[in-house]
């Protein structure tokens, strides 16, 4: 018995030296709250999940540290007639298989992420039809003028075309099914990393592809990228020096990070924008007590629901100060902020005279949906909102789940299935367009526009306004009309937002690395000393 | 009748003077070792606290940390009879949506209390009938029950009740499930728990079942149920008291694990193991208290339950007397 401990104690030690040796050879460890759920380029269009396969897979731009579009798959791009765009795409470039990087990959991407099962459709939407001139060349027709075709090409991400034929992976791996997909578990792209292992609730394993295009500014040979759900584990392996980079790192442990010596907490404030969403469109909400009328579709129960919420409150307690209270649906700073706008007055007076006057004077229930590990305290926030929400008669049962659970259900690929939910957003091109086009404007799946406007919230001079501002080439007209779509937003409380969350990444002193506003964790800048 | 007349023993052989349940239960030897046990006084004493505070719990608590229309949010994060945002004095403090650690322990201890009494129920009725069955019938009967007693055996109860979590959870409509988890609970830990049961009385009935009272009950043509219930069962009662007692602290720990892994109650109605994850987090930061206090509740209510378990066995052992 002793000896046989002895043995397992000795391989223990063995297996750990094992996975301790290769550490000298610059290997990242790195923790996020959440595990890698897919490693389809096209199945989920959210942040960590394209920060993630941003290192893997490659668009035909990508971004600067300072979030400049810089080339990548492609070399060059111009307008050569206001509904075509010729694109010069890089020569010499291959994927991880081997196969050769060609104009096929190209529309076979575009035409893949326009698919039904697809949630990029947003960012290739107001592409009509991808043509291939010669191997290296290809023309993108646009159904209109598009001045901002390009901003989003960074996170639409190339496949190739013959490595999808040969493992069977034409069809997006939706987030909705049940089915796992060869894409699921397997990634091809022409990125610096290449997916050695993955493991859904342990360790995945990437190590840098020696064929890369670039030359590499990383000196890591090794990413170990893990999983650690329970905020305190996470902080806990920063500490002990088990991992090097955890994100997020909880606001009430960033004084902690910093006085350890040897960690450091990353602070900045981030471009997303967390806000409230509510179903407009059904006429019945779907886990209510009212029946026969949906009671969200009143304009002034939205605008009892906004003026119930304490956001002082949130921004003190729940993120302890570290966020920035928006009466817009954008942070400041990306294009087109409405600086005018301002939150209506907490007031749960108003709130239930509103409410009175709508017609519900004892108030009624409906479900609200919420992730648990996505965003800053998101279910502290959704746990606040439903007691402040019970104080004017709003009756809220709350389902907070995990990320997967939680996509799989509101987002368009499961049938909007939510009466009210919390969700973030950060525009991928920066600019105020790219939210009125996915999350405010009407639901136009034939045009991929509007597919995160989760609550079919919809009016038609919106609609009009978010045309007119993909078309308009004079920048001040543009934001005059941008201005007025917010303020039309603000006026029918078609959302209602929250705050910008404060970025938090806990690091390691001797790991450089660049924390972009977007939060995407992008691998090829980092050294370790 | 005086429960202190030493010459009553032999008085209650005399029919129509017969001492009152209560006057026998206070001269029996449970009651006269229980007074001789302090640390057992001072157990019951706890659990009884517990019980009463928990039945009581919404004229106790000074606030209803279940109604979220009386949480304030501005009062979270408040030290232990600290001042809060709002003027109210919290006398342990309040966790991170403003909800009083104090009031939530007596709510929580009913959601535990309830939990841990029924599970142990479910569990003893069900691990009784077939220990009884298995026992008394023998044969194929006793070999498969006994079989599949092994075999639950041999995974962690906690790995049983999480099972049974996840497919009830996967069967049952949502709209359902607020009201159906506790009971789901009750019905994973009793399954989780039955073995033990079980395999006592089916011990104890083997055993009863070759005595002469129970072959001359058989001879006379009793049914073999009657004979299993009003003969060979009290007999086995003794034990399964001890059982169950152990088995009540068990249950309880069970509810809290399954609530700190987040699958039990919802965090809109803390229990106690909910409390001890949310206060988790928060442990780091200086704000222990969210954690504390329900962590020693839960371990002074396990322990006093299971130093009564102990007591019990032996006071109820012939062998130890």
């Amino acid at each position: 018995m002793r000896l046989g401990r002895a043995l397992v104690s000795s391989v223990a030690l063995g297996i750990v030296l094992a996975f301790t040796a290769p550490a000298e050879a610059k290997t990242l460890r790195y923790a996020f709250q959440s595990s890698i759920n897919s490693f389809d380029p096209h199945a989920l269009n959210e942040t960590f999940t394209l920060g993630f396969h941003g290192n893997i897979y490659e668009g035909l731009t990508r971004r600067t540290p300072d979030l400049e579009i810089e080339p990548a798959l492609a070399v060059s791009w111009e307008m050569v007639e206001p509904t075509r765009w010729r694109v010069k795409l890089r020569e010499g470039v291959t994927f991880h298989s081997g196969h050769p990087f060609t104009a096929d990959d190209v529309i076979f991407s575009f035409e893949r992420a326009s698919s039904d099962a697809s949630d990029m459709n947003g960012k290739v939407g107001s592409i009509v039809e991808v043509v291939k001139v010669d191997d290296h060349t290809v023309d993108f027709i646009t159904g209109a003028p598009d001045a901002i075709l390009h901003a989003e090409w960074d996170t639409w991400y190339i496949m190739s075309k013959p490595w999808a034929e040969e493992v069977g992976a034409l069809d997006v791996a939706s987030v909705a099914a049940d089915r796992e997909h060869h894409t699921t578990r397997n990634a091809n792209g022409t990125g610096p990393f290449r997916l050695v292992s993955y493991d859904p609730d342990g360790q995945t394993i990437l190590e840098p592809f020696e064929d890369w295009w670039d030359e590499p500014e990383h000196n890591l040979s090794r990413v170990v990228f893990q999983p650690i759900t329970q905020t305190s584990t996470r902080v806990a392996a920063l500490l002990s020096g088990e991992v090097d980079v955890a994100e997020p790192i909880p606001l009430q442990d960033i004084d902690r990070i910093n006085e350890n010596p040897g960690t450091k907490a990353l602070t900045g404030p981030e471009l997303r924008t967390i806000f409230l969403g509510m179903d407009q469109w059904r006429d019945e909400l779907t886990y209510s007590n009212i029946k026969g009328k949906n009671p969200l579709q009143d304009q002034r129960v939205r605008q009892a629901m906004y003026q119930a919420i304490d956001i002082e409150a949130i921004h003190r307690v729940v993120m302890r100060g570290q966020s920035l209270p928006s009466a817009a649906m954008l942070a400041p700073g990306l294009v087109g902020f409405p600086e005018d706008l301002e939150r209506y007055p907490h007031d749960p007076d108003a709130a239930r005279a509103l409410l009175e006057e709508a017609g519900y004077p004892d108030g009624f229930s409906l479900r609200m949906n919420c992730p648990n590990d996505r965003y800053v305290n998101d279910e502290a926030i959704c746990e606040a909102v439903v007691a402040m929400l019970a104080r004017v008669g709003i009756e809220v049962d709350l389902l907070a789940e995990t990320r997967s659970l939680y996509f799989a259900k509101v987002l368009a690929q499961g049938g909007y299935d939510t009466d009210f939910y919390l969700l973030g957003w950060t525009p991928s091109s920066f600019d105020s367009h790219n939210v009125l086009y996915n999350l405010v404007a009407t639901r136009d799946p034939e045009r991929g526009r509007g597919t995160t406007n989760l609550g079919g919230y919809s009016n038609s001079r919106v609609d009009e306004l978010t045309d007119l501002i993909q078309t308009a080439t004079d920048q001040e007209e543009r934001l005059a009309l941008i201005q007025e779509a917010w303020q039309i937003l603000h006026d029918d409380v078609g959302y209602i937002p929250l705050h910008q969350q404060a970025l938090a990444w806990g690091v390691r002193d001797g790991v450089n690395l660049v924390q972009r506003a977007d939060n995407q964790f992008v691998w090829r800048h980092v050294r370790i000393d | 009748m005086s429960a202190l007349d030493p010459l009553h023993r032999t008085k209650a052989e005399e029919p129509p003077r017969a001492p009152s349940a209560w006057a026998r239960f206070f001269d029996s030897d449970i009651w006269y070792s229980f007074t001789r046990s302090p640390v057992t006084v001072v157990s019951a004493l706890i659990v009884l606290i517990f019980v009463v505070g928990a039945l009581f719990a919404p004229w106790i608590a000074p606030h209803n940390p279940f109604n979220p229309a009386e949480l304030n949010l501005m009062d979270g994060f408040t030290p232990p009879m600290g001042e809060a945002f709002s003027g109210n004095l919290y006398l342990l403090g309040t966790d991170d949506q403003g909800r009083d650690v104090f009031s939530t322990i007596l709510y929580g201890a009913r959601i535990s209390l309830f939990v841990g009494f029924c599970a142990v129920l479910f569990a003893m009725v069900l691990g009784i009938s077939l220990g009884l069955l298995a026992g008394y019938r023998g044969g194929w009967v006793d070999s498969l029950i006994m079989r599949i007693a092994d075999v639950q055996l041999s995974f962690p109860a906690i790995l049983v009740a999480l099972l049974i979590f996840g497919v009830a959870r996967a069967m049952l409509p949502r709209s359902m499930q607020g009201e159906m988890v506790i009971w789901v609970l009750i019905i994973a830990i009793g399954l989780s728990d039955w073995v033990q049961y079980a395999r006592t009385v089916r011990g104890t009935a083997m055993v009863e079942k070759n005595k002469e009272y129970v072959q001359a009950a058989r001879v006379i043509g009793i049914h073999p149920l009657l004979i299993m219930l009003r003969h060979v069962l009290p007999n086995v009662l003794g034990p399964v008291l001890v059982i169950a007692t152990i088995g009540l602290a068990l249950a309880i720990i069970a509810e809290a694990t399954l609530s700190f892994l987040g699958v039990g109650v919802p965090p809109t109605t803390p229990s106690l193991g909910t409390l001890i994850r949310i206060g988790n987090d928060f442990l780091f930061s200086g704000e222990w208290w969210i954690t504390l206090f329900p962590g020693l509740a839960l371990i002074l209510l396990a322990l006093s339950v299971n130093l009564l378990g102990d007591w019990l066995r032996d006071a109820l052992n012939p062998k130890l007397r």
